[in-house]
């Protein structure tokens, strides 16, 4: 695939271009972070930003959703019946999403997009969009995309991959989607041969500066059984406060509610987040709660991401080593060491109580 | 595409109040789309999503057998928000069914088999679907011997007590209807608590035998040894589960026992698919 250098001159007139063609969103600096922001007029993505405080998951599963609206005028003819709200998408493109944070996608589609049923409001606006990814050429410390099914330069996710160096970028098509949004943009000068060497070297050089791993090669082995009456989930969860932060900040977490919200007599059924964390998540009408205890609520939302799906999908974890749970969880619970433990426990070789009785 | 979260409009045709308690209500529903009802194709042990505007969906066993045309039934326990307004909605009001959704009884497996039909409380109603289409001329033969044991706390909590004592008077089903106690001297069947009276009418276990159970937990607990004991395979032991659920197509995420959805994967499994199963239920 032929590489396209963009100078800054060309990057900013190509930037406004687009956006005669599709909604563009990219990371903007806000108060002491970065968000993907729709962008105005003359606005541009801030490409020096290491990553955005939440993932680009809400561009396409937005945080609230309103999915019908509903009359209860009981003199219309359409009282009480669900009408669908207008769900068409016009093309979007999200410039600088990271590597990482592209492997969320097709990992949520597995969800959102299975053989039997088809979440109309995730695929038309997932299918509506081009994912602009941006190499990382440093990482955090609490990256390890590395041992998460992707890398600082991985492609999967992504309709174009763009690398910086110094003040030029050079980008990569690699779906027709990806073609199209470069053509749009009217970049066309190729880089010269010798790029291709340069690259590799700040691949390598990225690579190397990620220094923490999980390794989760055992996992598949050991039963669901075994994993989930583990005698480790009680200590994990004990300072867990059930916040929901890991969930809310999570770029594959999907989860959510539906709730029914009248004024007057028209109303709106929309959709929310959810956490496993909560209670209420699971909690039946009965009172009965088959996730009662915090430790169990924990237990369920690491069990989802590193045994549940990996079994389910037999695609890798349900995690691509963002680090944002870590670095934003209230009471520093480390989601790689939560992994070491699972793909460590031995089961017969645990002489505790959980398994020795 | 279509819009899995859409419900199709219904009208309540007919409510039937089942219990002297009045805790639960039957609700006939019937389409007003008829291209609708061609499209809810449906078989005994599944489930809809009731669909209330300005209250919230619930998830409700299917009560009526497809061997019943032009409606659609569900018995309902008034017990939350949505229920509770269920109960109080009147025959002609519009509202909303999603499905149908999960999975049925196995039929096919079920085929040439001897069947026991344990359920206590109001855990029924798929039960009675399941009997409806048992008993329709169109399936009776494809059927070994029927077993039905159906418990309840008193007399008056059973539900469809016309078509129980229609179905005692057959000879192609055995009935064994009990409460758990009553002073009402007309009372002419069985006085014991369903784990009993499954030790002393249920069939030995063979291959050719299953039982289908559903009912509350504390029910299943003392049933299951009785099974055992009986020669019941775990595989020949079918259960239908509950969980809290919204979307009930296996997407937004909260219905699952281990990487199973209850409502996608489910609500029907054998005990020996539970036996691998955490017990978050």
């Amino acid at each position: 695939m032929k590489l396209i250098k963009i100078d800054q001159q060309s990057w900013a007139a190509g930037i406004e271009k687009v956006k005669s063609d599709y909604r563009v969103f990219g990371p903007v600096k806000e108060k002491n972070d970065h968000e993907f922001k729709l962008l105005e007029q003359n606005e541009m993505p801030d490409v020096n930003c290491q990553n955005t405080r939440l993932s680009p998951k809400s561009i396409i599963y937005p945080q609230s959703q309103v999915m019908f609206t509903y009359s209860l005028d009981e003199s219309k003819d359409d009282c009480r019946i669900m009408k669908e709200v207008e769900n068409v998408k016009s093309p979007m493109a999200i410039i600088g999403v990271r590597p990482c944070d592209a492997l969320a996608f097709p990992i949520v589609r597995r969800n959102f997009d299975s053989p039997e049923y088809q979440d109309t409001y995730w695929i038309k606006a997932y299918e509506a969009t081009t994912f602009v990814g941006l190499a990382c050429n440093s990482a955090c410390g609490t990256c390890f995309c590395t041992s998460a099914g992707t890398g600082p330069f991985g492609e999967e996710g992504l309709d174009v991959l763009m690398i910086a160096d110094g003040d030029d970028l050079y980008a990569k098509s690699i779906t027709a989607k990806g073609e199209s949004f470069i053509q749009a943009a009217g970049w066309t000068t190729e880089a010269e041969s010798a790029v291709d060497s340069k690259i590799d070297e700040l691949k390598t050089a990225a690579e190397s500066s990620i220094n923490s791993s999980v390794a989760t090669d055992k996992i598949k082995n050991k039963t669901i059984l075994e994993l989930y009456d583990a005698p480790f989930w009680e200590e994990e969860a004990f300072a867990c406060i059930n916040c929901g932060t890991c969930t809310y900040v999570c770029p594959t977490c999907w989860c959510f509610d539906v709730q029914d919200e009248t004024h007057g007599k028209s109303g709106i059924r929309m959709r929310n987040w959810d956490s496993c964390m909560f209670p209420l998540f699971t909690h039946h009408a009965s009172g009965h709660n088959p996730r009662n205890v915090k430790y169990e609520r924990l237990r369920q939302r690491f069990m989802h991401k590193l045994k549940y799906y990996v079994d389910k999908y037999d695609n890798g974890i349900q995690c691509v080593g963002c680090g944002r749970c870590i670095r934003l969880c209230p009471v520093n619970i480390d989601i790689r060491k939560i992994c070491y433990k699972m793909n460590s426990f031995d089961a017969e070789s645990c002489v505790c109580e959980a398994t020795s009785s | 595409m279509q819009n899995p979260y859409l419900p199709y409009p219904v009208r309540i045709d007919e409510i039937i109040t089942e219990t002297e308690d009045k805790s639960l209500k039957t609700f006939k529903f019937v389409f007003l789309n008829p291209a609708d009802e061609e499209k809810f194709v449906y078989e005994s042990g599944q489930f809809g999503e009731l669909s209330i505007p300005g209250q919230g969906e619930i998830p409700i066993g299917i009560a009526s057998s497809p061997a019943e045309k032009g409606f659609i039934k569900f018995t309902v326990f008034k017990t939350g928000k949505v229920t509770s307004y269920l109960h109080a909605m009147k025959e002609g009001e519009i509202m909303g069914v999603r499905g149908p959704l999960g999975h049925p009884f196995p039929w096919k497996t079920l085929e040439g088999k001897n069947i026991v039909i344990i359920g206590g409380g109001f855990a029924f109603t798929t039960l009675r679907s399941s009997i409806i289409s048992i008993l329709d001329p169109a399936n009776r033969s494809k059927f070994k011997d029927i077993h039905v044991i159906y418990g309840a706390r008193s007399p008056g909590m059973l539900l469809y007590k016309d078509e129980l004592s229609a179905w005692a008077q057959r000879d192609d089903i055995n009935m064994h209807i009990t409460v758990d106690g009553t002073d009402d001297p007309d009372w002419k069947y069985l006085t014991g608590f369903v784990p009993t009276i499954t030790e002393q009418k249920a069939p030995p276990g063979s291959d050719d035998t299953y039982a289908i159970i559903c009912g509350p937990p504390i029910m299943i607990k003392f049933t299951q040894p009785v099974l055992d004991n009986l020669g019941y395979s775990y595989d020949n032991i079918i259960m239908s589960l509950e969980n809290r659920m919204k979307c009930g197509i296996g997407i937004c995420g909260r219905c699952n026992i281990g990487k199973e959805f209850v409502c996608k994967d489910g609500p029907v499994f054998t005990l020996s698919q539970l036996n691998e199963m955490p017990k978050e239920y």
